[in-house]
């Protein structure tokens, strides 16, 4: 038998049968496209962060005051080190020359205050760099004056949303806060940006480092970012920060330090492996297709009983039998994921329309994976009923009795 | 060219055994016309089937063309099936979501024989039952002969040496059954080994060569009678 005659002969059989073919089609099609769509949304994810990591736009290290001694893992944000991070350090790593700016942070929290309206916040000390450091802007006023490097001074910038929230439309800079103990006056507001990494910088207060020293009372850093020059050499970079902190710490190397491509490696793991978790339970829906071919084929088989005792009859081999019945379920997984394919992406370019941010696209393994998958469901599940196909008697057959189900 | 010897044939029916076939014997040679009666039950079908090759005997041996039929890989008898035998049902059994013409091709497109070749051979059948005009007809668009016609030109258009028809007027009235029964004459006239099952008396005794089947034995050869007299005569 010709592949040809195949074909078209399985397409008379789906004409004879819309509803049932329309049903398995769309069982197939939305086994595929929810593959190929929920792996999208993974890889979006993935793009997004990536997107944010690279909207920052120059190279970061991260410098994270204690010793972890194993690779890999979360770095101790909060751990607590044998001895401080000091901004005296900080000034030493200045000097490097690949450095091109370093911002010494220290972060505690503090109640805002205006009038009567106070919030809990989030205070970060540090120094001008931060804000080239962070490519940090503001929006209205200035960001922390010159002289805050190495002083206390009473002003500060304002997170957008702390900002709306203390005094809502009304004018901020000049105006006086209170912060914990201390009255400062506004300075600046930044530009509203959504989180990044890990910090939703908008319901922030940033004050000189000097001024956060003494309102925690603690000389002790909680991180130090450190902007590169355009042509450093990470490696010896490393090597030099931490040799300064050998010197400064009578020999002990404890501090961390992360780089912005660790980083994102590490969430680019992640995002990947979640992906490929996402891509897995969406194949169960292929597997709940499958199973309903099966249910539809056995089905189909003894209502052709007949048509399978006839074309024995006329000279079909058994091979023949099983050959035509599991085409005709290859055809229509072949079908169901065209559908499929073509329904996913066309979600996905409309997604992309409406929701710009989000860098939604099919990972290139995705569209591959669900076909596949899908082909291979629509095998395994007709095997059974294609042999059982293939196994009826013709004689039986023909009188439409024998072989398993009804008789 | 087919020959049966010591056939036997047991159907389990419910928790009885059926013996459908006992030890029996039959030798047809190429061009017969012969008819199979007896009454229900008797085995006449069974007798169809295993010569169409749809059945294999429980003992007992089936030589087709000098080869051991019983013996061949299911491959084999399926090729057997389709290249040297026809089939004709009471049911007509054709397909219903198929034309007529397409029913036609069924067997050549199962052997794999091109579009092209197998049009011209389906059209030049469907001629031949003089159903040309009704080629494009889906079953439920024809009478009862026409369907019957529709089974015998798909029966013939492998050109098969043997034609096995299973009550091919049961479902006809008197007058279709008429045209059958000479489209079927007609071929055996041009050389292919008719064989029919029927309990029709009248129908049965048209043919040259009778069979009578009772409980699973053939009763009765209407040959072997006549070569028994014409030994008679020469003694």
């Amino acid at each position: 038998m010709q592949l040809s005659d195949q074909i078209r002969f399985n397409g008379q059989i789906f004409l004879r049968h819309r509803v049932r073919t329309g049903l398995l089609l769309m069982a197939v099609g939305l086994g595929v496209a929810s593959v190929i769509l929920l792996t999208s949304l993974g890889e979006g994810a993935r793009r997004y962060v990536y997107q944010e990591f690279s909207a920052l736009g120059n190279q970061l290290l991260i410098v994270f005051p204690g010793r972890k001694e194993t690779t890999g893992g979360t770095p101790p944000v909060y751990g607590t080190a044998p001895r401080d991070l000091t901004l005296e350090d900080a000034m030493a790593m200045s000097r490097i020359p690949s450095v091109k700016a370093v911002a010494p942070i220290i972060a505690g929290t503090a109640a805002i205050a205006v009038d009567n309206i106070s919030r809990e916040s989030i205070v970060l000390g540090s120094t001008p760099e931060i804000f080239q450091v962070r490519q940090l802007e503001v929006s209205q006023g200035k960001i922390l004056p010159d002289r805050t490097r190495s002083e206390a001074m009473a002003v500060c910038v304002l997170g957008a949303k702390l900002k709306r929230e203390l005094f809502g439309h009304g004018r901020a800079i000049g105006e006086w806060i209170r912060a914990g103990d201390r009255r400062m006056r506004v300075v600046g507001v930044l530009v509203e940006r959504g989180e990044s990494l890990g910090m939703d910088l908008s319901d922030m207060i940033i004050v000189p480092v000097r001024t956060a020293e003494q309102m925690f009372n603690s000389p002790g850093l909680f991180r130090i970012l450190i902007e590169l020059a355009g042509n450093a050499d990470l490696p010896r970079t490393e090597s030099r920060i931490k040799a300064i902190i050998r010197e400064r710490h009578e020999g002990d190397e404890d501090i961390t330090l992360v780089s912005q491509d660790a980083m994102l490696a590490s969430f680019d793991n992640i995002l990947a492996t979640l992906t490929l978790a996402i891509a897995a339970i969406a194949a169960i829906s292929l597997l709940v297709a499958g199973i309903l071919i099966m249910n539809l084929s056995l089905i189909s088989v003894s209502q052709r009983k007949r048509e399978i005792g006839l074309l024995k009859a006329i000279g079909a081999s058994s091979a023949q039998v099983r050959q035509l019945f599991l085409g005709e379920s290859l055809m229509l997984v072949s079908l169901g994921s065209v559908a499929g394919v073509i329904f996913a992406w066309a979600v996905v370019l409309i997604i992309g329309r409406l929701w710009p941010v989000f860098p939604i696209f099919p990972p290139w393994w995705s569209v591959p994976a669900a076909v596949g998958t899908a082909l291979l469901a629509g095998l395994v599940f007709s095997l059974m009923p294609a042999r059982r196909a293939a196994a009826l008697d013709p004689v039986l057959a023909l009188s439409g009795q024998g072989g398993g189900q009804g008789g | 060219m087919i020959e049966l010897q010591g056939v036997n044939k047991t159907y389990q029916v419910g928790d009885s055994p059926l013996r459908a076939l006992r030890d029996v014997d039959l030798l047809v040679g190429e061009g017969e016309y012969l008819s199979v009666m007896g009454p229900s039950g008797s085995g006449k079908s069974t007798l169809l089937n295993m010569i169409g090759l749809l059945d294999r005997p429980d003992s007992g041996s089936y030589l087709l063309d000098e080869v051991h039929t019983e013996t061949l890989p299911e491959e084999q008898r399926a090729q057997f099936r389709g290249e040297q035998i026809g089939f004709i049902f009471q049911s007509f059994h054709l397909v219903s979501r198929l034309t007529a013409l397409e029913n036609v091709e069924l067997p050549m497109m199962l052997a794999g024989v091109s579009l092209r070749e197998r049009r011209i051979a389906a059209h030049e059948v469907l001629a031949q039952v003089g159903l040309e005009a009704w080629s494009g007809h889906h079953p439920n668009q024809l009478s009862g002969g026409q369907l019957q016609r529709v089974a015998i030109a798909r029966a013939i258009v492998m050109k098969p040496r043997i034609l096995l028809a299973d009550e091919p007027t049961g479902n006809l009235d008197q007058a279709s059954g008429q045209e059958i029964i000479s489209v079927l004459e007609n071929l055996n006239a041009e050389g292919i080994t008719l064989m029919m099952v029927t309990h029709d008396l009248n129908l049965g005794q048209r043919a040259r060569r009778q069979i009578r089947m009772v409980d699973g034995q053939i009763e009765a050869d209407s040959r072997t009678e006549t070569d028994a007299r014409a030994d008679h005569a020469t003694v």
